[in-house]
């Protein structure tokens, strides 16, 4: 009798991969990549464009099946769920995609309220969460404008609104500072760092820019300020953040910041340099 | 250009074939599942429906008029131009209001669809619906499909109604003919196989409308380009169809006759 795999362990853990490959057109974008994801963790994925981020993504909300591996989620394992299944699946996880994917014909109410408005919830109930949740983004001002209206930050921050909105278990952030400048950026970080902090939320975070993860891996929301603040005063202070890099489907590096500081690898430190 | 081996071809011919048989099935099941999008298909409706009228009334209107004046010249050399009112409503209701009313609303609906739900899909709004837990066949393809098949109904007896109108027209002012005969032919030439003939073909037409739309719509690819690529074949797939279709659906009435 063959010995049971041991079931994974998906109380402590968000979301687990293993052993997942996939190639579209006989080119392989993922190529045997294991990890987890802890409850309350916030990993960013860093690699070159190409490299096979934003596809984990997809595979984790069962947008797309991988040709391999299994992926649990939340406790499910999505390789296995009908797409009936996976809807109710989706509604416990956010993401904010690249370009924002906004419905462009929607105002912003009715954007950050889509989900609940599917759910038929009350209207008066509809209206206080999603002012709170602009709130959260600092976008209440722009309730009644539609996304064409709005910039390219101001985009992201609704796309995180509406992805918060539920208080999902857990948020995929799809480059969410990508074309962005340096400022709105730091803004945007802020607000996947309060995210973290306030609500204990278990995030995956694509990203070109390295600086991202370190800034998130270096610094912690202060509800008093309101703002982050770095981590170097409060050693004792648990930041739950950590990396993972991709290169060519595989996965080069898994560890802290700290651990990535101290990597011998040629082509990682020509990454991280 | 991309040069394509046959057997790529031909592979992606019976995969573009299963997918739309795919969607077609989706789009009528889904109406037996929740949640049901009552509103969006009631706002098509209104889209498809009354936005269609004033193309469907002048196109029947036009067509009424020259079937008139092109069957009277003819009629008129056997001494027979009392017989233009059946001419008239017999073409109109069992083959140019279905089939002429079913092209204007292909060329209107059918791109519209496609175009809207492609720029959805390269600018990744179809993915983001998913992703938030909605079924994009559910609340974007099944709508469009039982308004385009609901409202072709009502816009088809429009069509044929204003034909006869505008038949009537050139019969009354141009050939001399007295309004009750032109009526009364009308009426008594059509036959229980001719009235459903007549409303069944807009049903099927519609479907092929709104499942060939949105099939290309929800297939998009490449950006800009592509949402432009998927209205033009929207239009070409669902104009050819609906005429092949037709002469499957003419011979098929024809037997039961």
């Amino acid at each position: 009798m063959p010995p049971e795999t041991p079931s994974p362990d998906t109380v402590h853990k968000a979301i687990i991969f293993d052993d997942v490959s996939i190639a579209f057109e006989d080119i392989a974008v993922l190529d045997g990549v294991s990890f987890e994801l802890k409850r309350g963790e916030t990993k960013a994925l860093l690699g070159v464009a190409g490299s096979g981020k934003s596809t984990i993504l997809k595979i984790c909300l069962g947008l797309v099946k991988p040709d391999r591996g299994h992926v649990y989620v939340l406790g499910h394992d999505v390789t296995t769920m009908s797409e009936e299944e996976l809807f109710d699946l989706r509604n416990k996880i956010g993401i904010v995609f690249q370009e924002s994917a906004l419905f462009d014909s929607l105002t912003v109410r009715n954007n950050v309220a889509f989900r609940l408005m599917e759910e038929k919830l009350p209207e008066v109930e509809i209206e206080q969460r999603v002012r709170e949740a602009l709130s959260f983004v600092e976008m209440e001002e722009a309730i009644d404008k539609l996304p064409s209206e709005l910039s390219g930050g101001m985009r992201r921050r609704v796309g995180i609104a509406r992805a918060i909105i539920t208080q999902p278990e857990a948020l995929l952030y799809d480059s969410p500072t990508g074309g962005l400048d340096p400022i709105t950026s730091t803004t945007i970080i802020e607000l996947i760092m309060k995210q973290r902090d306030v609500y204990k939320t278990s995030a995956l975070l694509v990203s070109h820019r390295l600086q991202d993860g370190f800034t998130l891996a270096s610094h912690y929301f202060d509800p008093v300020t309101k703002h982050m603040q770095p981590v170097d005063g409060t050693p004792q202070r648990d930041i739950h953040t950590s990396f993972m890099i991709l290169r060519e489907g595989k996965v080069i590096f898994s560890g802290t910041a700290h651990e990535l500081g101290q990597v011998e690898d040629p082509y990682i430190k020509e990454y991280i340099a | 250009m991309e040069i394509i081996s046959p057997v790529d071809y031909v592979k992606r011919s019976l995969l573009a074939v299963q997918e739309y048989s795919l969607l077609s099935v989706r789009s009528i099941t889904n109406l037996f599942r929740h949640p049901r999008y009552v509103s969006d298909a009631v706002q098509q409706a209104d889209l498809i429906g009354v936005g269609s009228l004033p193309i469907v009334v002048l196109t029947g209107l036009f067509t009424g008029i020259v079937l008139a004046l092109n069957t009277s010249k003819t009629l008129e050399r056997f001494g027979s131009l009392s017989l233009t009112g059946q001419l008239v409503s017999f073409s109109m209701v069992r083959e140019l209001g279905p089939v002429l009313t079913s092209l204007m609303v292909a060329g209107r609906n059918a791109s519209g669809m496609a175009s809207e739900l492609g720029s959805m899909k390269v600018t990744e709004q179809i993915d983001a619906m998913r992703a938030l837990g909605t079924d994009p066949y559910k609340k974007l393809v099944t709508p469009r499909v039982f308004s385009t098949v609901f409202m072709m109904f009502f816009l088809t007896v429009i069509s044929d109604l204003v034909g006869l109108v505008g038949g009537w027209l050139i019969s009354f002012a141009m050939l001399g003919l007295d309004t009750y005969q032109y009526w009364n032919s009308a009426y008594q030439v059509l036959t229980y196989n001719d009235v459903i003939t007549g409303l069944i073909k807009p049903l099927v037409f519609g479907f092929i409308i709104a499942t060939v739309g949105c099939y290309y719509g929800m297939n998009t690819k490449g950006g800009t380009q592509g949402v432009g690529r998927a209205t033009t074949q929207a239009v070409v797939a669902s104009s050819v169809l609906i005429l092949a279709v037709d002469a499957v659906l003419t011979q098929l009435f024809i037997s039961f006759k």
